[in-house]
């Protein structure tokens, strides 16, 4: 069972909004954990403070707790404060800016050079030990296209500096691109850590990706299909043209060697598969009459062998 | 990575306008994508922090730099603790603690 809300914010019975406000402030401003950090008895305070704020600054259910309703049992909501995650890595780049020349502050170099002569640790303590940067982690979302042909994209970090990523032709969603020496500063003369990029694809609009092969659907019309002929077919370096067999039909794979990613370390370039779509387009009396004249004189079935399996 | 409209929508009260002013005002550093501002775990706990200390506890606009530059200082010391404590031998260890009264 909780303890009494106004117990808690140390308020009688019949205290305004006004008062429960400013005893909630009072004994926030004491406990908040993110200017206690490493205080657990400051946590639980600022969240007993919390919970009885929330339950008595809303005169509904506080007008329920006074009848007896309901107890002080509230549900503090769960949140991460800003302490759990000021001391990781990610919270290196709010660092007061003058830590940044010296990342080891003139304390630390002071206290590792004690070490090394009171405690006769040898060379290795005598200038502090020497030791690598942290890798920092970012994403980025890069067109279907710059993926496939390769290139640079230059990124902002949060701390303001700017990174030119060289992108390698063929790179797959998900692949991390790592740029040695670009993460955070070494210690004591140690090497800077590695920036390390999850690079994401974007999906194109018509253009899908297996593996080094591209697939793309390409709409014809009926007479492109029955009669054959020359038709332009977008790649990723630009328009080609394609000859579309007579009798084509609808769904047939034409294969555009060479089209696909191209050739990458020991890997050929991959193909562009164009598969046939065909359309209709704007049909009219001409078109009717033939078809009508053509269809009497050919009679088929294109769903016969639906109909064995069913 | 949060987009702005998720931070709105997580944290009560908070506006867009806010979370802009914080990033224009660099209390926030949010990474950047195609030009939007994206935020990590980090940028969002922080900014329900700044929220924390202009309500509940009532630092005016004009004293908030000074507060989280303290703040800033006192967690990259911390860290700098953290990782020393981490990196130093057990003998270093064991005289720290006789020093300090582990």
């Amino acid at each position: 069972m909780a303890q009494d809300p106004y117990q808690t914010l140390g308020i009688p019975k019949t205290a305004t909004a006004e008062q429960i406000k400013a005893a909630y402030r009072k004994l926030a401003k004491k406990h908040h954990p993110d200017l206690n950090p490493g205080n657990a008895a400051a946590e639980a305070r600022f969240k007993a403070a919390s919970s009885a704020n929330e339950l008595l600054s809303d005169p509904e259910r506080r007008a329920r707790f006074d009848r007896g309703e309901i107890d002080a049992e509230g549900q503090p909501t769960e949140r991460a404060f800003y302490r759990q995650y000021a001391e990781g890595d990610q919270a290196g780049r709010y660092r007061s800016a003058g830590a940044e020349d010296d990342a080891f502050g003139d304390i630390f170099s002071e206290l590792f050079r004690q070490a090394g002569t009171r405690g006769g640790a040898g060379a290795a303590g005598a200038g502090g030990r020497a030791f690598r940067g942290q890798d920092q982690h970012f994403s980025l979302t890069i067109p279907f296209r710059e993926a496939a042909l390769g290139g640079s994209q230059h990124i902002t970090l949060p701390e303001g500096r700017s990174l030119d990523v060289a992108i390698p032709p063929g790179l797959r969603d998900g692949q991390t691109i790592r740029l040695r020496g670009q993460g955070h500063a070494g210690f004591n003369g140690g090497p800077a850590g590695d920036a390390l990029i999850e690079v994401s694809v974007a999906p194109h609009p018509f253009f899908r990706r297996e593996g080094d092969d591209i697939h793309v659907d390409l709409p014809v019309t009926v007479a492109e299909a029955v009669l054959g002929g020359k038709v332009n077919v977008p790649t990723l370096s630009g328009p080609v043209s394609l000859t579309v067999p007579r009798h084509s039909d609808a769904g047939r794979k034409l294969r555009l060697r060479g089209r696909g990613i191209p050739a990458h370390g020991d890997r050929p370039a991959g193909d562009l598969y164009v598969t046939l779509h065909l359309v209709a387009g704007q049909p009219d009396a001409a078109l009717e009459d033939a078809l009508r004249a053509w269809a009497e004189r050919h009679p088929t079935d294109p769903r016969a062998h639906l109909q064995e399996g069913a | 990575m949060i987009t702005i409209t998720t931070v709105v929508a997580t944290v009560p009260g908070l506006t867009e306008a806010d979370i802009l002013h914080y990033v224009e005002a660099e209390w926030v550093r949010p990474a950047r994508q195609a030009g939007e501002p994206v935020f990590s775990e980090t940028d969002l706990a922080r900014i329900r922090l700044i929220q924390d200390l202009r309500t509940a506890l009532e630092v005016e606009e004009p004293t908030l730099p000074l507060v989280l530059s303290l703040l800033d200082q006192l967690y990259a010391t911390r860290r700098q603790l953290r990782l020393l404590l981490e990196t130093a031998s057990p003998e270093l260890r064991a005289q720290l603690a006789d020093r300090f009264g582990g």
